[in-house]
């Protein structure tokens, strides 16, 4: 087996898998659905989760457990329950965002939907219930009030502390960040510190942006937030995010969508600013791309652009098309809004192209050829 | 003379037209058969037939998804419960929608 970056598009499935002299494109599989979100389990790497739909059909779950050569429709894919007639019910319009499960807990799965949905699969993918703790609570209305993004009002950034299982934080786009240390039966809102240009209350508890919260798989206090107001890093028990997006170019900004961690290194992140002012272009700042890293937890930020165009480039990555490889440099890799993969092979120190002319990318995620994967 | 057993007749059943983003489910059929008396239970018969087939026409809340519409003999239905007669013509059919 090999390495493989899996290729989420608006238009199908697409995979580069590594080969000596470099990595080699195929697929498309599901060519024409609209893939969100494909990952390897880290507990049986055999294993992959893929959310998916058309723009005809609803959305859905397919599964894997030969790496990608086939796949399964889930029987039962998230829905929410079925209200009295005459009630007004939510639809699942969107299957987003999915997180393995805890390493104790084999076959579970998360899935965060659009509008705003967290469900949980037992087995591996097949069937999907409703955490009603969160879908249900008393305050859904509030923080999920209807702000939806262009894309719809997402749940994603689902993390489960490797520590303990029933500790687990989810993100709203928009409504902010929420934890749980009850495996999904109560929630309170974690965005304390967090910038919200948008709402008339700066210091509101909920209704924030967070575009991706990432956990640091080594260091499980250490959080870092890209949000639609700038870049954040938490340290809990602390419960104030810090924006160290402030230490960053002053003609940069820090808006974007993606952020990576290093595997080992807490202090060691990578995000790829975007244009957010005026109308929010979102595109490469200048149209000039460039990754952002912090070797020091977010105090200096380092352009890397080489390899890069070096103008008239107005493209970005979205926030699950961006993560790392489990090799030493780390490897880099980015997927763009225009079908193109870039990948480092150095941690971001030089870039070259790995695919273009594919279909506007929504994800990529590192399956490794064996042990854990990264989303 | 014993009176003649009463004749039995199987019930013909619809004939379903299936728009081409369906057919991953009918195994590439364009055009199956199925039993019910409307088309709720059409689509019940399909969904036993091809798992997974229903969800992604009709949402949790049954409602017809957004980019679906259904008819009966060329008769645009817009609920479930609408009338489905042997030898009737479902089309399920899959709007025109994006680029």
């Amino acid at each position: 087996m090999t390495d493989t970056l899996w290729i989420g598009t608006r238009k199908g499935l697409f995979a580069l898998r590594r080969q000596p002299r470099g990595w080699k494109l195929t697929g498309p599989q599901f060519l024409g659905h609209i893939v969100h979100h494909v990952v390897q389990d880290p507990r049986e790497p055999k294993r992959l989760v893929m959310a998916a739909k058309t723009g005809h059909l609803g959305p859905t779950i397919y599964f894997s457990t030969d790496r990608g050569k086939s796949w399964k429709e889930s029987a039962q894919p998230p829905a929410f329950p079925k209200v009295a007639e005459g009630e007004k019910g939510r639809a699942v319009q969107t299957t987003f965002w999915l997180t393995a499960g805890h390493a104790s807990q084999s076959g579970t799965w998360y899935c965060g939907t659009a509008p705003p949905g967290l469900f949980r699969s037992g087995d591996h993918g097949a069937t999907w219930t409703a955490v009603t703790g969160f879908n249900d609570n008393p305050m859904y209305s509030k923080w999920a009030a209807g702000f939806a993004t262009p894309g719809g009002e997402l749940l994603h950034s689902v993390l489960v502390d490797p520590r303990d299982p029933q500790h687990l934080y989810l993100s709203l786009s928009v409504g902010g960040t929420f934890e749980s240390t009850d495996g999904g039966a109560n929630w309170s809102p974690l965005n304390q510190g967090v910038h919200a240009d948008f709402l008339p209350d700066p210091e509101a508890p909920w209704g924030h942006d967070p575009h991706l919260v990432a956990m640091h798989p080594q260091q499980p206090d250490r959080l870092y937030q890209q949000n639609h107001c700038g870049i954040y890093r938490l340290d809990r028990p602390a419960s104030r995010w810090q924006r160290i997006g402030d230490n960053m170019p002053r003609k940069i900004r820090d808006i974007g969508f993606p952020i990576v961690l290093h595997a080992e290194n807490p202090d060691i992140a990578w995000v790829f600013p975007m244009d957010g002012t005026t109308v929010w272009p979102r595109t490469s700042v200048d149209g000039k791309p460039a990754v952002y890293m912090t070797r020091d937890g977010g105090r200096k930020w380092q352009r890397q652009d080489a390899g890069f165009p070096r103008s008239q480039a107005w493209w970005t990555v979205l926030r699950q098309a961006m993560c790392r490889d489990d090799r030493k440099g780390p490897g880099l890799y980015l997927g763009n809004t225009n079908g193109e993969v870039w990948g480092s092979a150095e941690g971001g120190a030089r870039w070259r192209n790995l695919a273009r002319h594919l279909p506007q990318i929504y994800s990529l995620t590192f399956a490794a050829s064996r042990g854990r994967g990264h989303a | 003379m014993p009176d003649a057993a009463p004749e039995t007749r199987a019930v013909p059943p619809c004939t379903v037209r299936v728009a081409s983003p369906l057919r991953s489910y009918t195994g590439g059929a364009a055009q199956v058969a199925a039993d019910g008396s409307d088309l709720s239970a059409v689509l019940a018969c399909l969904d036993a037939a091809y798992p997974g087939m229903r969800f992604r026409m009709i949402d949790e809340q049954e409602c017809i998804r957004p980019h679906i519409r259904l008819f009966v003999n060329g008769n645009e239905a817009l609920r479930l419960d609408a009338a489905v007669r042997p030898g009737d013509t479902v089309h399920l059919v899959c709007a025109l929608s994006g680029g």
